[in-house]
């Protein structure tokens, strides 16, 4: 099964190709990374696949096969925007008797623990919390809802290191323990490291290439994803210029 | 490819997914709103005490003015003033009353949306599993329903408090009073709920396209204002067709629209007569007070001193008012419009809702 599928997809805004020509499948099962500069469109293939944005062109569906945005997508999908979007005036107990409200499933134990471990007292207001921690809940409560997709959109870049790495934990341990397929986005390589078994790298509104990484770094003689995305990415950019 | 630990469990295609039932909206909506929702119960509180405090004493100085025999002895006419002198504060405070529907609707309405937009919750509103047509449409019928009611219970209370000015014979008892087709008629209990369910309706959509708190607020009381405008010089007039009469004695509680003249059965002038004309045939010692077809004040029920000279030489003079007993008819039909255009309204927003791109 595909967590994602894409065929000829295509998102545009006025006169600009945000993405185009996407054809994608990307499995279940693991941490797929999407990656590529600022303005390649991992975005907006990211908005496609969570159903807040309709295609132009082609189309994409989630979890085998189900339209984008549909009932049962919304359902099994969690996604954490970029810049983790919260109710910054609700209190974290709030955020999660919303999120609870607003899905089927909601592991409210596993949400109350989990803060409980990372310090956030459940009084706060989410938008008097740290950057890190504000992170942190928007995961938690993503991953409360026991997804079988979690989505995340630069879910580091506005991280300081620790929170950096302390967040990339979280997402592990998930994925781990249960089972839960991963898609982010991220323009920092370094990140991804150890993270993704999956690559889809993307530039210009196109994806490049995509593929299991370690097949990936074999196939092009590369040491480490690092390398083989800037590798890929100078040798194609002028092409795709042209 | 690695064996799959299905998540695609059976049973789980969207047509045996039940939606997740409304009520779970309830409490997400007052959990959102409730800084909105507490500033309108203040408000209309504060106010409900004040038209309390103001009301009582002034139906006690109503009921001590009809009760007062006879009419004409200095002790009435003392009684009649200290009515008369309640109008003062209360013309006032019906101009500003006039504006609660909009800034109720206006302030309630346009965060619903824009602030999702302004701040991009939005993104986490509409991956949830509720879904965003439905999260919108729960949310601006929550938000409706507690504005109307609200709203509604305050007009109760505000109709109550200027019955007094809108009783019929206040004018042949020296007494200030109006059609309740024109005094507060867009703050009754039809009509007040009404309007703020319009400017809500319209605050929200303009917080969808606008996506921002502040301009939306702004563009709501805009488009307010000159609906209320059209509402109030053109349209309510015609609700109706208005009745037409050469009786000189149109009730003091009717809403007179104007007067037209004949002369021996055809038409002469519109409004008032020409100066030449009362020139010719009307001889006055002192001018003459009301002069009859405008809509505010008390227009005059005693016979129109223009018609009384006019008539010997074959002019006649025709009124053509709104009777008060068209109070109700013209409270649903104005809600009645209202609420069309409020359900409208909400319609557009929730399809903008469902079809914008991120």
């Amino acid at each position: 099964m595909n967590v994602v599928e894409a065929s000829g997809l295509g998102k545009r805004y006025g006169r600009t190709w945000a993405l185009r020509e996407c054809t994608l499948e990307i499995p279940a099962g693991r941490v797929a990374a999407l990656v590529g500069p600022n303005g390649a469109g991992k975005t907006t293939l990211l908005n496609l696949a969570v159903g807040l944005t309709a295609p132009s062109a082609g189309a994409v569906t989630v979890l085998g096969g189900r339209r984008a945005g549909s009932p049962a997508a919304l359902d099994g999908i969690a996604f954490v925007a970029q810049d983790t979007p919260l109710y910054k005036n609700l209190s974290v107990a709030d955020m999660i008797y919303v999120t609870r409200s607003l899905n089927r499933r909601f592991d409210q134990p596993y949400a109350r623990a989990r803060l409980e471990e990372l310090g956030i007292p459940p009084k706060r207001k989410a938008g008097k919390l740290s950057g890190g921690q504000q992170a942190q809940l928007a995961l938690t409560l993503a991953l409360a809802r026991r997804p079988w997709l979690l989505v995340l959109d630069e879910p580091v870049a506005a991280l300081d290191p620790v929170a950096r790495h302390d967040f990339m934990a979280t997402v592990l341990a998930a994925a781990a323990a249960n089972g839960v397929s991963v898609l982010l986005s991220s323009h920092v390589l370094t990140e991804l490291e150890r993270v993704a078994g999956y690559l889809v790298l993307m530039s210009r509104g196109r994806v490049q290439l995509a593929g299991d990484v370690d097949e990936l770094l074999a196939a092009h003689g590369q040491a480490s994803l690092e390398e083989l995305a800037l590798h890929y990415l100078r040798e194609t950019t002028p092409e795709v210029t042209r | 490819m690695t064996a799959m630990t299905a998540p695609a469990r059976p049973g789980e295609d969207d047509a045996m997914l039940r939606p997740l039932p409304w009520r779970r909206m309830a409490g997400v909506t007052w959990r959102q709103h409730r800084i909105a929702l507490a500033g309108v119960a203040v408000l209309l509180g504060a106010l409900a005490v004040w038209l309390w405090i103001a009301g009582l004493p002034l139906h006690h100085a109503y009921d001590a003015a009809v009760a007062c025999h006879p009419a004409s002895s200095a002790a009435c006419q003392d009684l009649a003033a200290t009515f008369n002198g309640t109008w003062d504060v209360m013309g006032y405070a019906a101009i500003f009353l006039q504006l609660l529907p909009a800034l109720i609707g206006a302030f309630v309405g346009a965060p619903v949306l824009a602030r999702e937009l302004e701040t991009g919750t939005f993104r986490y509103a509409w991956t949830q599993g509720f879904g965003r047509s439905r999260w919108a449409l729960a949310k601006l019928v929550a938000l409706a329903v507690v504005l109307a009611a609200a709203t509604g219970a305050f007009s109760v209370l505000l109709s109550w408090c200027y019955q007094p000015y809108l009783a019929a014979g206040n004018q042949a008892l020296g007494l200030y009073g109006n059609s309740p087709l024109v005094t507060v008629f867009s703050l009754r209990e039809v009509t007040f709920p009404a309007w703020t369910l319009a400017v809500f309706s319209i605050a929200a959509l303009a917080g969808m396209l606008i996506r921002r708190v502040v301009p939306a607020i702004v563009a709501s009381l805009a488009v307010y204002a000159g609906l209320a405008i059209a509402a109030a010089g053109l349209l309510r007039e015609r609700y109706l067709t208005p009745l037409v009469t050469s009786s000189p004695n149109v009730p003091g509680t009717a809403w007179l629209l104007g007067q037209s003249w004949t002369k021996d059965g055809r038409f002469a002038f519109a409004g008032n007569p020409p100066v030449s004309l009362l020139n010719q045939f009307c001889t006055f010692t002192q001018s003459p007070g009301g002069k009859g077809g405008g809509s505010g004040g008390g227009p005059s029920s005693s016979a129109n001193p223009f018609a009384q000279c006019l008539a010997p030489h074959g002019y006649t003079m025709w009124t053509s008012y709104q009777p008060a007993s068209r109070f109700w008819p013209f409270q649903w039909i104005e809600g009645g419009w209202l609420l069309a255009l409020s359900a409208l309204l909400i319609a557009a927003t929730i399809w903008l809702v469902r079809r914008r791109a991120a």
